[in-house]
């Protein structure tokens, strides 16, 4: 689906947990996620915190939207 | 490690006033099954039944399947961790009722149940339509949590399997199988000039409700670690899975794993098979990267020259099994991948969610996607709505006349990733 | 019995004339026609060439939809078995045709369709994976290789008869997986493989692993201030009771939400319909898996100009690549009309 939204002309950052499969399918901007059944958030946490943990991933999304890339690029930090 | 198993031969059922094996006859004392299965809080309703080879019976939604054993001899007790202590097992005499299989029913997990159909096209997809099936159906008290329901739905059929094996102590045993893993020390000295190997046996832990036991163990807490077979064959490995029915690797499937057998065949002749590795497959990308790294290392340090490497479920997995692939080959260790497919229902699509150059030797159960019709059967026993909601279905499954349309996903086993049917697949 | 087949060839095959005569409109003539009386000759009296159709190359290009109903209405006439069409060789425009007239009969008549064509002919990549297309030298020169081959696999067809593969049946292969039963468990399969290798011993991985193509990426986005934020999930969150019924696993839709000024994704009113995890936290929270709540905010304090008020659903868990492209493609279009410039997409 990443690609097809990238092939469409929308720049497309793939949030998720699993990045060297997102990596082989082939998204250019990737966000590593926290869990599979939790990708964004943490159960384990008090709900602000998990709040906290989600705007931060997706400040990083909207920052690698915003981030000119030329090859598959992961953002970690 | 030196195991016996002792088989008796069980292809008939009966209800009867003993629990006993004769003859090939397995007669089961209904009343006192059902006691001991109705302790349980948990459980609302417990009931049984049976469903035989050829009959025109489908069993559905089926959450697992056990074959009934029990110890004769030596430490432990099977299903460690489970239904016995957690003494080591894999040592001593075990009897197995060979041909016969508890298999648990019940609205279980909101979807990953499957199907089992003892007669029609759909038999020839699950093994377990040849097996003598003795079916504990299971229906849960009101408002009790999804995963304390699993685990009484788990143990039932545990506790099923290791009573109907302790009842049929001293019956005539049909054959007996012995299978015998040296120490390390002595393992390494024998066979010289034959390429040592091991075999990685990646176990799903992805979650509550798709988890394995080793030990009583969730395996998504364990670092990889080491394993004798034949401590396998005595129940170390329990399933308590609730994903896609085709390749979840049943207990049955654990406690008779194919790779195990076929491996100690070749064993002295083509290579030296050193012992299991067991992994997981967790849900967060260090886990991954950490057990993969942590297998294979383990690999290195046994100095082993190959490595077959079996997958559990799919999708995210894939990416387990990848990195298990590259990361021995590139230690300069030889593997050999045994998976299975999501092509699509046209088959047209890639059928794995990652992929590495190399990863040159593939096996595979066949693909899941494919769709099969599966006529009405006499009797359903279960719930057959269910056909509407499980992985492999959608709503319209279910036909009006009983005929069931699903991909090959919702049968149980079909696509083994423990190789333990026939099918596979080829590209035209 | 005797099957009742139908052959397509173009106009030069059925000696009209070359180029010159490539802009002719499809006919319809009873019984063979040029290459047609090898190929009944290869059918012997198991299946009869009842019609020929010939086509000029040029107008089926230009006409593609119009020239294959056209096509087929002639030929339901004559209740077709099966269609053959070609050998096109080299021949671009005729195996394009060629194919894409087996492509609509298969779809629209539901029958058995052969072709066959050289493997860098165009119509091989648009077409094989619609129709078994048999492999041919570049010239007529291969026609009497090509021909059995062709009558021995429609009559294959024809008869339901199991398909080998395609070094087996000589065609070309579609790149389509097929279930078998083989003789051997696979885990047997498995270490005999296993051991060939061991040994540097030969052996055929039973699946060549996949290759995914790859997309230019797109610039960033410069004026956040000013951007349109559309959601996506695999997740497989939507509205409880999952109302558009998107199935646990494999699934064949996606589903369109809207989330006009709703703030938070509440477990009363969202879900997951995903079979492939653990579905207890996404159910608890739906934000674990579509950040809204947190988008929201940020909407409010003015990072973006706007979140989309539709999110975009679907469940991962098996699909296959192919609808998940479907989906892609079509999520992309609804999002592009609305005014979307920017997309997060999130993965369980």
């Amino acid at each position: 689906m990443v690609k097809e939204i990238e092939r469409a002309g929308l720049p497309v950052v793939h949030v998720c947990t699993i990045v060297p499969i997102s990596l082989t399918v082939g998204a250019n901007r990737i966000v590593p996620a926290v869990a599979i059944p939790y990708p964004l958030g943490d159960p384990n946490r008090t709900p602000e915190e998990e709040k906290e943990i989600r705007r931060n991933l997706v400040e990083k999304a909207l920052k690698a939207l915003q981030t000119e890339v030329t090859e598959q690029t992961v953002f970690t930090d | 490690m030196k195991l016996e198993l002792h088989r008796v031969k069980i292809h008939k059922l009966a209800w009867g006033k003993e629990t006993s094996a004769r003859d090939g006859l397995l007669t089961v004392n209904k009343e006192e099954l059902l006691t001991m299965l109705r302790k349980d809080e948990r459980l609302a309703k417990v009931d049984l039944d049976f469903a035989s080879p050829g009959e025109s019976v489908r069993i559905l939604p089926v959450k697992d399947v056990v074959e009934p054993r029990y110890k004769m001899e030596g430490p432990g007790g099977v299903f460690p961790g489970m239904v016995s202590d957690v003494e080591t097992v894999g040592e001593g005499k075990t009897l197995v009722l060979s041909g016969a299989a508890v298999v648990t029913t019940g609205k279980i997990v909101r979807f990953q149940e499957g199907i089992i159909d003892m007669k029609g096209p759909g038999a020839e997809y699950t093994p377990f339509s040849r097996t003598c099936n003795i079916v504990v159906i299971l229906e849960n008290t009101e408002d009790l949590d999804k995963h304390d329901y699993e685990t009484a739905c788990r143990m039932a059929g545990l506790k099923t399997a290791a009573y109907l094996a302790r009842k049929c102590l001293g019956a005539a045993v049909d054959s007996v199988e012995t299978y015998e893993t040296p120490n390390l020390k002595d393992a390494m000295a024998a066979h010289e000039g034959l390429p040592k190997v091991a075999y990685l046996y990646m176990l799903q832990s992805q979650g509550l409700l798709h988890d394995t036991y080793l030990y009583g163990v969730d395996v998504k807490k364990i670092l990889p670690t080491l394993l004798n077979p034949t401590e396998v064959m005595d129940g170390a490995i329990v399933s308590g899975n609730c994903v896609s029915a085709c390749d979840k690797n049943n207990t049955y499937s654990h406690q008779n794993n194919p790779i195990i057998h076929q491996m100690f065949k070749r064993h002295g002749k083509d290579f030296n098979f050193l012992g299991c590795i067991v992994t997981n497959e967790n849900v967060t990308l260090a886990d991954k990267k950490r057990c993969s790294s942590y297998s294979i290392n383990l690999a290195k340090t046994l100095g082993v020259d190959g490595l077959l490497i079996s997958e559990e479920g799919f999708g995210n997995p894939d990416a387990d099994l990848i990195m298990n692939c590259w990361k021995a080959e590139r230690a300069g260790i030889k593997t050999t991948l045994l998976t299975d497919e999501y092509a699509g229902q046209d088959g047209a699509s890639q059928s794995l969610a990652d992929s590495t150059p190399e990863g040159d030797a593939c096996v595979t159960a066949g693909n899941a996607n494919e769709v099969v019709v599966l006529p009405p059967m006499d009797k359903v026993i279960g719930v057959p709505e269910e056909a509407n909601v499980i992985a492999g279905g959608w709503q319209g499954s279910l036909a009006e006349d009983g005929t069931i349309t699903v991909e090959l996903q919702a049968i149980l086993g079909a696509t083994s990733e423990l190789g333990f049917t026939k099918l596979g697949c080829y590209t035209i | 019995m005797t099957y009742r087949i139908i052959h397509y060839i173009n106009q030069f095959y059925a000696g009209i004339g070359g180029e010159e005569k490539a802009d002719i409109t499809p006919e319809i003539r009873e019984g063979v026609v040029g290459p047609g009386m090898a190929l009944q000759a290869a059918l012997r009296d198991e299946a009869e060439i009842v019609a020929t159709v010939i086509c000029g190359d040029s107008y089926f290009a230009s006409n593609l939809e119009k020239a294959s109903e056209e096509i087929i209405e002639m030929m339901k006439k004559y209740s077709p078995d099966a269609v053959v069409a070609g050998p096109a060789f080299n021949a671009g425009r005729y195996g394009t045709a060629s194919g894409g007239i087996c492509e609509a009969v298969s779809k629209q008549l539901g029958i058995p369709v052969v072709s066959a064509m050289y493997p860098e002919n165009p119509g091989v990549d648009l077409y094989k994976r619609s129709c078994y297309i048999v492999e041919t030298t570049d010239s007529a020169a291969g026609m009497r290789k090509a021909i059995p081959a062709m009558a021995a696999l429609v009559l294959k067809l024809l008869k339901g008869e199991p398909v080998g593969s395609p070094s087996e049946e000589g065609y070309i292969e579609r790149g389509i997986r097929k279930n078998k039963f083989y003789e051997k468990l696979a885990a047997e399969r498995a270490v005999d493989m296993f051991t060939a290798k061991l040994h540097g011993r030969p052996f055929v991985t039973e699946y060549p692993m996949p290759v995914f193509d790859r997309v230019e990426p797109n610039p960033p986005v410069t004026d956040m201030k000013n951007a349109v934020i559309g959601l996506v999930t695999s997740g497989g969150i939507c509205p409880g009771g999952n109302p558009d019924h998107i199935e646990a696993s494999s699934a064949s839709k996606f589903g369109e939400y809207d989330i006009t000024g709703i703030k938070d994704l509440v477990c009363t009113e969202y879900c997951t319909a995903h079979g492939g995890y653990d579905a207890t936290y996404a159910d608890q929270d739906p934000d674990r898996v579509l950040p809204v709540d947190v988008l929201r905010d940020m909407e409010k304090e003015g990072v973006f100009k706007k979140l989309h008020n539709k999110f975009y659903s679907t469940v991962g868990n098996g699909t296959s690549v192919a609808s998940s492209k479907r989906f892609g493609a079509e999520i992309a279009r609804r999002m592009i009309s609305d005014g979307v410039t920017a997309v997060i997409l999130t993965s369980t």
